[in-house]
């Protein structure tokens, strides 16, 4: 039970080591050596996951630590690993896409020297450091999911969020790129403030930072009661796990701190698939469902979890409609499926979450790394308005995205729709409070979702060919290309889109019975007895044949089809009409292009708040207070300042430094002789 | 342990070897005062090796003690000896030392004896303060040590350094004076002496407490700095040259707080409770309002030095909020503070030796022409930060997981420099290292050589080594931190 599995440590090592290589020593190695390296590191964790995963199948949980960091005020701070089915199925899934994703850069990246300016020193070797970055990536992300206390995970936490920052600022040069990436940084921070309180509250009352220790105590946790504010006794374990969550909502972009992730699309292609939609930012729905002991005893954090959820699903869903950046329209599809993951971890539906988790990482990558094959083939353009019909010239690219397209809107028998549905059938069964709200809204969610991915397709891969001519321009900064003839990408870019839309089709029809109703996470999990949802389902659960059967008699089906029909006649059948649409919707379609809002108060408020602050301090306080009154305050006090200055100014500082101290000791001296 | 005074030549050998360099004389022999300095700091940080690895960990009792009647009329001694909170310091201190001499190896061109020597003496000093048990000797080091300073700030400084080195000066001179009152009436308490061991015995009454503790706060509170005496800081470190003010940040800050840990606590335990409110609440005061003020600075130099306050606002809440996570954590933080302040100084004065100019607007895409610079520096803006894996993250975590404890709302407050230390540090790094290139004197920058490089990649390592593995910095420190904290706990009216 408390043993350490012997192949453990190696598995966040191996892509550590390929990103120290490939990092320090990319100039010797080269780019082959840099790409060879990293992939070898992450395949051979993917390996070593898998023996672990056979393992940890056969019904072993390791929990064990690998050395004490530091000892102070009675705890233990260690470092070390917990590895049962939540663990292993998130290194399976991490270190899967990672390794796509590392192929697939391959081919993204070739031509890397000409997104930077010419004779920049930074672009040097800009190949090899970018292989690095994901690796080490790699390595972050696995030690966040193999922590066995909270402050391995608050590393893995922040670690992941420095790869995230180096890697949306990767083209260090573009003022957009290192806008984007001091604000992912620091809104994460906003979220990692609240998760930190959480840890502290945690040590404070349970004296470890353990999981297994602060599980077994999370009686004590429900059973005190603080007052934080005077004459509102609040259960413990609802602020800690409303601290915690304000974490999650940093790192898995809930409303309202999701406004990083949509910027974060200025990163190349292949980390927004890894990073802002497979890996990263599904850290904070693991991290709820790793705490599941905590969260099923506060009714209240549910509550909190399933309304923040249902929000971002539905609202973040909305603005994917007017997108027309085909990375941004991915980018708010991801926000949207985040909030239904959200959303069932307020239900209870933990394992539901995850199991959306990994559905979505296939098939949100394959959608990310196709949005990156259109884009080379165009030349970096990313309008879709530039698009169209490109299925001719793309056929593998095309078939992939729409594989991803089907799975996203949830339509039966693709992956997305096992997961989105049990999600929603959770939900609706779901007793918490604000349950009813969450579920109108997800609902209603689903009709968008088969709409914008739908749009997606039809805008981009049928209709005119709109990248001749206009296209020329736009993005394309670099170089003079001729006439764009768009060819599908090499195979280092389809191979990964394939091995991911396989899994994007069938992961859900194989994976549904014994991931959610079966007991495939074990104790891993903890759910109420009063929170019955996933219960419920299991029992009318009759295989993966059914619950398709099932699902298209049931609304969401009907809706996400309405949805994908919209598209179509909007899209296809009728290309006038979006333009005429819009033109009529006047305000609400400025509300949804505007993102609410959000932005514009954020860097008005808070960006320019704390500088209208600290500069109010500054002249106000330092200056004009302290300085100015206290300091070289009275016209005498000035006038000594004067005649001390010329002191110095005359050269005898020396002098007069030693003076000063030879007169205390005579001072002094007097002083003792006269007692 | 063998039984060499460590301590006497911890602190005698660099400044011998100091006075040594100022013998080569003028100018003309830079070319061995350079050398010699180096050889005699790196000798100064070897000497005190022992005193960690021989260092033992079970015991609070101060250890190397070396003693010698000094005046003998007024019961003064050469008293020396650590304990495990006083120890590290002293390795930090020797440790930085050579740093410095590398650092200003090239740029000084002008009095190079002098100014290496200043450094080595200084350095000696300031050893002698952490290892002062005799009231009277820790006051001569702890005045003495401020007279390189003033050299070096006034000789070898900015345009208006005689205004910095005046406020620097006035702002100390102030908290001395009190601070002398206070010692000589704890001599006449006390039945003569200046043992400081025996002032910790000492039964006082509240009231004398409480101007004990104040007129020890002044000084203290000065050398910090702590809000609202503060103000002295970025002038002295935009006047200093880059060594002057890695020296400041580093080594001379960690004075103040020091003598909170050596007298003020100890001594007026009963005060120190009393008047914990005060002290954590300048040092919240510290930690938000600097944090701001630091977010709006052009010059990267005030800049640092502004997050160099609300730094060691973390250091002063974990002193009071009285339980060890806090107290370890905020020598943790000392020691972390020392490498990265330092680092981050160190990186200013790289750009200032190529641009004579720290505003950050003259700058902008420094990684077009720098980048090995560029990742160092980055580097020590996310320790700065607080990322986990570097020292920066140990101490702050650790005295926040101490304040929530002691009440969650100053935790909170505490938790804000998460926000606002990224903040004002990215935002820095991003205008003056990323984008493109800005002009073209940008453009003609050239990256670190390999001087610059070892000295920066040093520090780089120590701020990684100490963010993986902190257990040997934090198990030196346990039983001394444990005895302080029950020695405060127990009333001594």
């Amino acid at each position: 039970m408390s043993a350490m599995h012997p192949l453990a440590l190696y598995v966040p090592l191996a892509p550590l080591a390929g990103a120290i290589v490939a990092g320090f020593f990319g100039k010797a190695i080269g780019r082959a050596g840099a790409h060879w390296v990293t992939i070898l590191g992450v395949t051979a964790a993917l390996v070593l996951s898998w023996f672990i995963f056979q393992d940890v199948d056969a019904g072993k949980t390791y929990n064990a630590a690998v050395y004490t960091w530091a000892t102070s005020g009675g705890i233990s701070f260690q470092v070390g690993f917990l590895i049962d089915k939540l663990t292993v199925t998130m290194m399976l899934v991490v270190n899967f896409v990672s390794l796509m994703v590392h192929i697939y850069t391959i081919g993204y990246m070739a031509h890397d020297e000409d997104n930077w300016p010419a004779g920049s020193l930074a672009g040097t070797n800009s190949y090899q450091r970018f292989f690095a970055y994901i690796s080490l990536f790699t390595f972050s992300m696995l030690m966040l999911v193999m922590s066995n206390n909270f402050l391995q995970l608050f590393f893995g936490w922040e670690a992941v969020g420095l790869v995230s920052y180096l890697l949306i600022g990767f083209w260090a040069t573009r003022p957009t790129a290192i806008y984007a990436n001091l604000k992912a940084f620091l809104v994460n921070r906003v979220g990692d403030f609240g998760f930190l309180l959480g840890i502290g509250l945690i040590a404070a009352y349970c004296g470890s930072l353990n999981y297994s220790d602060v599980f077994a105590q999370s009686q004590l946790l429900a059973g005190t009661h603080v007052e934080l504010l005077p004459g509102m006794p609040w259960a413990l374990v609802s602020v800690v796990c409303i601290c915690l969550f304000i974490g999650a909502m940093g790192k898995s972009a809930q409303f309202p701190l999701h406004v990083w992730l949509p910027d974060s699309m200025e990163g190349p292609t292949p980390i927004s698939a890894l990073i802002h939609a497979a890996t990263m930012v599904t850290a904070g729905i693991f991290m709820v469902s790793r705490m599941s002991p905590l969260f099923e005893l506060s009714q209240a954090a549910l509550s909190f979890v399933i309304v923040i959820g249902a929000i971002t699903a539905f609202f973040m869903a909305l603005i994917a409609i007017v997108q027309t950046d085909i990375k941004r329209v991915v980018a708010y599809s991801t926000l949207s499926q985040l909030g239904y993951m959200t959303a069932a971890l307020g239900a209870s539906a933990y394992s539901a979450a995850m199991f959306h988790l990994a559905t979505h990482a296939f098939f949100k990558a394959v959608l990310f790394l196709g949005a990156g094959s259109v884009i080379i083939a165009l030349h970096h353009e990313q309008d879709m308005r530039k698009m169209g019909g490109l299925r001719k010239y793309m056929p593998i690219t095309y078939l992939t995205v729409l594989i991803g397209a089907l799975a996203n809107a949830g339509l039966p028998p693709f992956a997305g729709f096992f997961s989105k549905d049990s999600i929603i059938e959770a939900v609706h069964l779901s007793t918490t409070p604000g349950a009813g709200f969450a579920y109108l809204l997800i609902l209603a969610g689903v009709f968008v979702g088969g709409f914008y991915s739908f749009r997606l397709v039809f805008f981009a891969f049928h209709g005119k060919e709109r990248f001749r001519g206009a296209a020329q321009h736009g993005h394309d900064d670099h170089g003079h290309h001729g006439p764009v003839e768009p060819k599908e990408s090499p195979w280092v870019v389809t191979v990964p889109l394939i091995l991911l839309a396989i899994p994007s089709v069938i992961a859900g029809w194989a994976m549904v019975g014994p991931a959610l109703f079966g007991n495939y996470f074990g104790g891993a999990i903890f759910i109420a007895p009063e929170h019955p949802a996933i219960a419920k389902m299991a029992a009318e659960f009759h295989g993966s044949m059914g619950m398709v059967l099932h699902g298209l008699m049931t609304p969401p089906f009907w809706l996400a089809l309405a949805g994908a029909a919209t598209a179509w006649y909007l899209y296809i059948v009728r290309p006038d009409l979006p333009a005429k649409i819009k033109a009529k919707s006047g305000m609400l379609a400025r509300i949804l292009e505007e993102k609410y809002g959000f932005d514009r108060f954020n860097d008005w408020f808070f960006a320019g708040g704390a500088r209208l602050l600290g500069r109010g301090l500054w002249k106000g306080g330092d200056q004009t207070l302290i300085d100015g009154l206290v300091v070289n305050g009275s016209a005498k006090m000035v006038g000594w300042i004067a005649s001390i200055v010329r002191l110095f100014q005359s050269g005898y500082i020396y002098q007069y430094a030693f003076s000063m101290i030879i007169g205390v000791f005579v001072l002094m001296t007097l002083w003792m002789n006269r007692a | 342990m063998t039984g060499l005074p460590l301590l006497s030549i911890a602190i005698w050998l660099p400044i011998v070897g100091g006075l040594l360099v100022l013998a080569t004389g003028a100018d003309r022999n830079a070319g061995l005062a350079r050398p010699l300095a180096l050889v005699v700091a790196v000798a100064g940080f070897l000497v005190t090796l022992p005193l960690y690895t021989g260092f033992d960990h079970a015991t609070s009792a101060m250890q190397f003690v070396e003693r010698a009647p000094w005046i003998p009329r007024f019961n003064i001694n050469y008293l020396l000896g650590v304990d495990g909170i006083s120890v590290l310091f002293i390795l930090l201190n020797s440790f930085i030392t050579p740093l410095v001499v590398l650092a200003g190896w090239k740029v000084i061109g002008e009095k190079v004896a002098q100014y290496m020597a200043s450094f080595l003496i200084m350095s000696g000093l300031m050893n002698g303060i952490f290892s002062s048990l005799d009231a009277v000797l820790f006051y001569v080091f702890f005045e003495a040590s401020l007279i390189p300073m003033y050299l070096i700030i006034g000789i070898w400084g900015g345009p208006n350094r005689v205004y910095a080195a005046f406020k620097f000066f006035l702002y100390t001179l102030l908290g001395s004076l009190l601070m002398l009152i206070a010692l000589i009436y704890l001599f006449f308490q006390s039945g003569f002496s200046f043992n400081l061991l025996d002032w910790h015995a000492l039964k006082i009454s509240l009231t004398t407490q409480i101007y004990l503790f104040l007129a020890f706060l002044v000084a203290f509170a000065v050398k910090v700095p702590m809000w609202p005496v503060h103000t002295w800081l970025p002038d002295a470190h935009v006047e200093a040259p880059t060594g002057g003010s890695v020296v400041l940040a580093a080594i001379m800050l960690k004075l103040g707080a020091y003598g909170f840990l050596r007298f003020s606590l100890p001594i007026a335990p009963d005060a120190s409770r009393e008047l914990a409110w005060l002290m954590i609440a300048l040092s919240l005061t510290a930690v938000v309002y600097i944090g701001f003020v630091a977010l709006v600075q052009a010059d990267m130099k005030k800049l640092i030095a502004y997050s160099s306050i609300s730094h060691m606002g973390f250091v002063t809440l974990g002193f009071f909020i009285f339980n060890s996570l806090g107290m370890e954590g905020a020598l943790v933080q000392m020691i972390s503070h020392g490498f990265i302040s330092g680092a981050m100084f160190l990186c200013v004065g790289v750009l200032y030796d190529r641009m004579h100019s720290r505003q950050i607007a003259d700058y902008g895409g420094v990684v077009n022409t720098m980048p090995k610079f560029a990742a160092l520096f980055l580097f020590f803006a996310m320790a700065n930060s607080g990322l986990p894996a570097t020292s920066g993250f140990v101490g702050e975590f650790m005295v926040i997981l101490g304040a929530v404890k002691f009440n969650f709302w100053v935790g909170f407050a505490a938790a804000i420099t998460l926000i606002l230390g990224a903040a004002y540090t990215l935002w820095m790094i991003k205008r003056v290292v990323f984008g493109a290139v800005a002009n073209h004197h940008v453009a003609e920058l050239t990256d670190i050589d390999a001087r610059e490089f070892a000295v920066l990649g040093l520090l780089a390592l120590c701020v990684l080594g100490m963010g993986l593995y902190p257990l040997p910095f934090t198990e030196v420190m346990h039983a001394s931190v444990d005895n302080l904290l029950k020695h405060v706990a127990v009333p001594k009216l």
